[in-house]
């Protein structure tokens, strides 16, 4: 068998153990929070009888092992089951959402990542002068800010009658205000969607920007020492040539991971961004539901999100050892 | 004077389009110059003249919703779903903003003269948005799932005291176990929507016989609705369509309402009120309602058993500095009874209780409390702005010698671990429709959710005369003794009433000011138009 398919083999059956011990570990967390489903459902104003009925129809009376494995058959025999809450079907309600989890997330990747990038590489070009000092700076203060924080700024300026409004308005004709609440429906056109999205985009490519910028930067400095680098200097290439034919190729490994680590954010880590926006993805849902102990969706979200880390890290490492002629073809 | 003029025209135009007040109009008029009384004459003439317009989309953007929401009238329990409910649904009655009944799904009510036996004519012909007809069975139906054993409606407590309900024809009859005199006003609860048999087969169906139907129904999300064609009452319902959009976010809210996004939003923070008055079309709706924000001793366990100790902390807090620095002045002082202005049969004459650290000090020395610290447990969710209102509390009471502390809690799980448990807590009420149903709720020795243990014989047995009283002088009589009693010997601390702070575009036309509940008791979209 080939090394990578081994690989591959392995990281997938590790990952299925991993999501088990995944669920189990969410189920404790939900059931030792204070309070359950139906008080948190039916809040202050709840009589006794009203919150022991509603305890009884959602099966919360049962033993937790039994709820636990009656979920997990559940779950092996594809049926996330319903919300405890509102008695909709999960697998309905995440499949949309997840739908605009990974579309956000992937118009965020697909304009940080070649961003940052190319950042990087102007960067490590021009180390310790000022174009560099200048990108690092940039980047380095978007990411210090809270994403609330940068939320609320680009509301401010983009959503809002001023001067930067009027500017974008009189170039493109329109009143050059974006509308602030992102939220996206079925039936919405892939335009729509992307117009919808701007806001949002905006604040998570300043958010995930420094990270990736700064590990390419650094990944190519640390080859641009190699003996190889300087004897391709010496034939006379570009400095630019020498970072991207030369250089790169070496440094795709670490660059990969941290851009993994930054997408796997990009999909599980963005509910506040998407409360200020109003944007219906699955952070929304998921926070939602652990407010109400809804424990049922909570396990599927968690499970996805485990997921995705986990076929995320793995992306990563197989990426590696492609770009790696040594681990490519191993002796 | 041509200045004055323009503006008196726009003071017009306003009030032509329905997005001024009387009170507003003759304030602002009369501060131009233009005589009270002209004022007055000037637009009654005016207001007759506005007309509401058809057609648009109305747009609302609301906090207080969440994706675990559902149709179900009987769960309905946040600001989003009560809204979304308000536009598809339809009660037997409801509220009017000046306390009246307002008759909807029934056409006449009359009761037996001991009050114990009521009659519900059932309005004749109005339709569902399914096409099928209002009956007198489907009322029937409807209350017995409310109050049904294996409820789990939020009416329950409600509509416990109905001892037998029948439909014949087109009357229901619903017998009491003892005496009511409000209940019509029991009926137009939020949760007793009238569904097609009793919503028992799909409560969360979403079909009603109100102004709008359903059409998308994202929870947490937004809702969207179309207008019912066969809507039985034209005066109502003007937009073609409404969507009500959860925008849980503060910023985000204002922000959609300043671009135009959405015509109106609710909660408005206090602390931005200010600002938002000086940004053009936007206007900002402060209401007076009977919600209120509350600090609950158990009078049945120590140190609050002591009556001492109990006024000592009434007369410790600073109800003045906690509307001024909690609600930004959007309310009124509390006086320890959850009775104001709003309710109908409220006697004004009863004496406002103020900050007073040597009367406070006075009842704290004659309560010989062993001063140990006094614990006042708070969390951020117990009301908005709770663990300020705590430390300043704290504050307050710390000058008058009395050592009160504040222990911050988690929100998670306040309302199971913390309320109704623990003797001294931060809490808020919504207010009922009438006085009944507040005291029966919160007050009665044996109601459900007697957050403060308050047990009275003289204030139960006053209750419930009055409940049986058809007098209104006799009543509003039981009622001021009631308020006196809870004021000076129970366990409540009512220190403010807040206002109901909405955002609203200028153009929305009929807008009305509505005590019963937020954004005109759920009903803006319904009744306001786009002018």
């Amino acid at each position: 068998m080939h090394p990578v398919l081994k690989l591959v083999v392995q990281r997938l059956a590790l990952g299925l153990i991993l999501l088990l011990a995944c669920s189990a570990v969410i189920f404790l967390g939900v059931e030792a929070l204070p309070g359950d489903t139906a008080q948190a459902i039916m809040g202050q104003s709840a009589t006794p009888q009203a919150l022991a009925n509603m305890r009884e129809k959602m099966g919360l009376d049962q033993p937790p092992l039994t709820r636990y494995f009656q979920w997990l058959g559940g779950v092996l025999t594809g049926d996330l089951g319903l919300a405890l809450t509102n008695d909709a079907d999960i697998a309905q309600s995440i499949g949309q959402r997840l739908g605009n989890t990974l579309f956000l997330a992937g118009c965020a990747a697909a304009i940080s990542v070649p961003l940052a990038i190319i950042l990087g590489l102007i960067a490590a070009r021009h180390a310790g002068k000022w174009q560099d000092k200048l990108i690092s700076g940039v980047t380095l203060t978007t990411i210090s800010l809270p994403e609330f924080v940068a939320a609320y700024f680009v509301i401010f300026l983009l959503t809002q009658d001023n001067v930067l409004t009027q500017a974008i308005g009189w170039v493109t004709g329109g009143s050059g205000r974006l509308l602030p609440v992102a939220m996206v429906f079925p039936g919405m056109g892939f335009w729509e969607r992307l117009n919808a999205v701007i806001l949002p985009v905006i604040v998570l490519v300043l958010v995930v920007l420094a990270h990736m910028m700064r590990m390419t930067r650094a990944a190519i400095l640390n080859v641009m020492q190699s003996a190889y680098i300087e004897t391709a200097e010496l034939k006379g290439l570009s400095p630019m040539t020498v970072i991207w034919r030369h250089a790169f190729p070496n440094a795709i490994a670490p660059v990969v991971s941290v851009v993994m680590l930054n997408m796997a954010y990009l999909v599980v880590g963005v509910v506040v961004v998407e409360v200020v926006f109003g944007y219906n993805a699955l952070g929304q849902y998921l926070v939602d539901h652990v407010t109400k102990r809804d424990l049922p969706v909570v396990q599927a979200v968690g499970l996805i999100f485990a997921a995705v880390y986990i076929v995320l890290n793995m992306l990563a490492d197989i990426i590696g050892i492609l770009a790696n002629p040594r681990l490519r073809h191993p002796k | 004077m041509n200045d004055k003029h323009t503006q008196l025209d726009w003071l017009i135009s306003r009030v032509r389009k329905g997005a001024m007040n009387r009170r507003e109009f003759l304030g602002r008029s009369t501060a131009l110059g233009v005589s009270a009384g002209l004022a007055g004459a000037l637009f009654g003439k005016v207001a007759l003249a506005q007309e509401a317009k058809k057609g648009g989309t109305i747009r609302v953007g609301m906090q207080g919703g969440e994706s675990t929401n559902s149709l179900d009238p009987a769960l309905a329990a946040s600001e989003v779903p009560f809204q979304v409910n308000m536009t598809w649904g339809e009660m037997l009655v409801d509220v009017t903003p000046d306390g009246q009944i307002d008759l909807r799904i029934a056409e006449e009510i009359s009761s037996s003269p001991d009050a114990t036996e009521w009659k519900f004519k059932i309005r004749k012909g109005v339709e569902y948005h399914d096409g099928s007809t209002v009956t007198a069975e489907d009322v029937v139906a409807t209350l017995k799932r409310h109050t049904d054993e294996k409820s789990q409606s939020g009416a329950l407590g409600i509509v416990q005291g109905i001892s037998e309900m029948k439909a014949e024809g087109d009357m229901v009859t619903l017998k009491l176990s003892s005496a009511s005199a409000d209940l019509p006003y029991l009926m137009a609860d939020y949760h007793l929507i009238i569904q097609p048999g009793g919503g028992v087969d799909a409560p969360a169906a979403g079909i009603g016989a109100g102004p709008y139907k359903v059409v998308v129904n994202e929870p947490g999300v937004r809702h969207t609705f179309q207008k019912h064609a066969n809507y039985f009452d034209s005066s109502i319902g003007h937009a073609d369509e409404v969507e009500i959009l959860v925008i849980n976010d503060n910023t985000a809210r204002t922000a959609a309402l300043q671009s135009g996004q959405v015509h109106m939003i609710n909660r408005v923070d206090p602390k931005i009120v200010e600002l938002l008055k000086g940004v053009p079309g936007v206007q900002i709706k402060a209401v007076a309602g009977r919600g209120h924000y509350v600090f609950i001793m158990h009078c049945d366990k120590a140190p609050f058993d002591n009556n001492d100790m109990r006024m000592a902390l009434k007369y410790a807090v600073n109800r003045q500095e906690l509307v001024d620095k909690i609600l930004g002045g959007l309310g009124s002082r509390g006086n320890d009874f959850p009775i104001n202005a709003a309710y109908p049969l409220f006697d004004d004459t009863i004496e406002q209780r103020d900050y007073d650290a040597a009367k406070a000090k006075e009842y704290y020395d004659k309560s010989g409390h062993d001063g140990s610290p006094i614990i006042l447990r708070t969390a951020p969710g117990a009301f908005p702005g709770a663990v300020d209102a705590a430390n300043l509390f704290a504050a307050s009471a710390n000058a008058a010698g009395i050592p009160l502390q504040v222990k911050l809690e988690p929100d998670d799980g306040y309302w199971s671990n913390v309320w109704n448990v623990e003797p001294f807590c931060a809490s808020y009420w919504g207010g009922r429709p009438v006085q009944d149903q507040m005291y029966t709720t919160a007050y009665l020795s044996t109601a459900d959710w007697n957050d403060t243990k308050f047990k009275n014989a003289k204030f139960d047995e006053l209750l419930l005369a009055a409940r049986g009283e058809l007098d209104a002088a006799k009543r509003k009589a039981s009622y001021s003794e009631m308020a006196h009693i809870l004021r000076d010997e129970g366990g409540l601390i009512l220190p403010m009433f807040n206002d109901f702070v909405s955002g609203v575009s200028d153009t929305i036309g009929g807008w009305v000011d509505d005590p019963n509940g937020e954004l005109m008791n759920g009903r803006s979209q319904v009744k306001c138009w786009l002018a």
